[in-house]
């Protein structure tokens, strides 16, 4: 990519979140603006998705509320995001865990890889 | 000052604004420009800039002598002067006035040489007499001419920046499209086609009826048909400036603008209100 487009986005690239990968059990410390009051709101759930690139890269994370399947695309360098920690990693054997969609249940756990 | 600066298309990209949101963005290599000439009413019959951009490797003799170079006489020039010297001497040797003619000769040839060097600078005939090029501007990769508005100096020379331009402006982008090549009428003009069902065959993307039978005979000039698409000058109007640097010759503007990547585009102060 070109050094002025690179030179651009560097700034608002954050330096201050952990690395990401599919596979990881994740909090999502979102900041939501409720009429003129902001306040944060977790989404805990599996990273399903990664996509994108520097400062364009975005993480889907899924999780179940109340039995229904629920998804958050949420872009990675985002002012939006206040912080991200990452409570587990799994073992995973492609980048985008899409067929845990159809999965419940005890079939829908991924096996943890400790580090 | 000047109200619009050539360009080179970088790329696009997406930033966040303070509130959080993701905004596309292009960023444009503008500038720095240089002013090549000044147009005005006396001379051209209105007032206009003309500025020069990028650079070029073998810019042509016309060119370089608009830009002021200094340009060595070419063979042909100097065996044609050779030539008509030769012819002048000869005609008045016939004349039978050989000692007189050989003094009026070198006499106009030593007011040749101080006419020379009434109209151009004393250094720039040097240089020409020992045949270098030089000392001009560019040569630009584009020449072209903006408008100017208040009344600011401006001088031939000068060095335009994306100073210009402050965050929160909004301007127009000129560029030149991508070329499509031959395209069909649902590409270049958005005809809906034909049915895809009901047992069609070949008529998916057809334009359909081209006009009317015997009444007129001939199909109208102007009707919507196929053929060669982009490649047109697009503007493109109201995009607001997010950041602007001239240090660096940045400039990045909300929304995509036409060409492709490393394409000259001209950015110029928004001409009509938002």
């Amino acid at each position: 990519m070109s050094t002025l487009v690179s030179a651009v986005e560097a700034a608002f690239v954050r330096q201050d979140l952990p690395t990401l990968e599919s596979g990881d059990t994740v909090r999502v410390h979102a900041k939501v603006v409720e009429g003129s009051k902001e306040r944060i709101q977790v989404f805990e759930g599996i990273v399903i998705a990664m996509r994108g690139a520097g400062l364009n890269k975005a993480f889907t994370v899924r999780r179940l509320a109340q039995n229904i399947g629920v998804e958050r695309t949420f872009l990675l360098n985002s002012p939006r995001i206040d912080k991200i920690e990452v409570m587990k990693h799994a073992v995973t054997h492609r980048k985008n865990l899409y067929f845990l969609r159809g999965l419940t249940g005890k079939a829908a756990r991924l096996k943890e890889r400790r580090r | 000052m000047l109200t619009a600066i050539l360009g080179r298309k970088v790329g696009m990209t997406q930033i966040f604004t303070e509130s959080g949101n993701s905004i596309p963005v292009t960023v444009i290599e503008a500038g720095p420009c240089t002013v090549t000439q000044i147009k005005t009413v006396a001379t051209d019959g209105y007032e206009a800039v003309q500025i020069g951009f990028g650079t070029k490797k073998n810019a042509k003799r016309p060119e370089l002598g608009h830009l002021g170079h200094n340009l060595p006489q070419l063979e042909a020039q100097k065996k044609r002067r050779q030539e008509e010297r030769a012819k002048t001497r000869q005609a008045a040797r016939a004349r039978g006035e050989s000692g007189v003619a050989a003094e009026t000769d070198d006499a106009t040839e030593a007011g040749d040489g101080e006419a020379e060097q009434a109209t151009s600078t004393a250094r720039g005939t040097a240089e020409r007499r020992r045949g270098r090029t030089g000392g001009g501007l560019g040569p630009f990769q584009v020449l072209r001419e903006v408008e100017v508005k208040g009344d600011d100096e401006v001088t031939i020379g000068q060095v335009v920046d994306s100073e210009i331009f402050t965050v929160g402006d909004f301007v127009d982008v000129i560029g030149t499209s991508k070329g499509k090549g031959f395209q069909g009428v649902m590409k270049r003009h958005g005809f809906h086609g034909g049915q895809r069902t009901h047992g069609q065959s070949d008529r998916m993307r057809a334009p359909g009826s081209i006009g009317a039978g015997t009444t007129p005979g001939r199909v109208l000039k102007g009707t919507r048909m196929g053929g060669r698409m982009g490649n047109d000058q697009i503007t493109i109007k109201a995009l607001e400036v997010v950041q602007a640097d001239a240090e660096r010759n940045l400039l990045v503007i909300k929304g995509s603008i036409p060409g492709a990547n490393g394409g000259i585009v001209l950015i110029r102060k928004q001409k009509v209100g938002y």
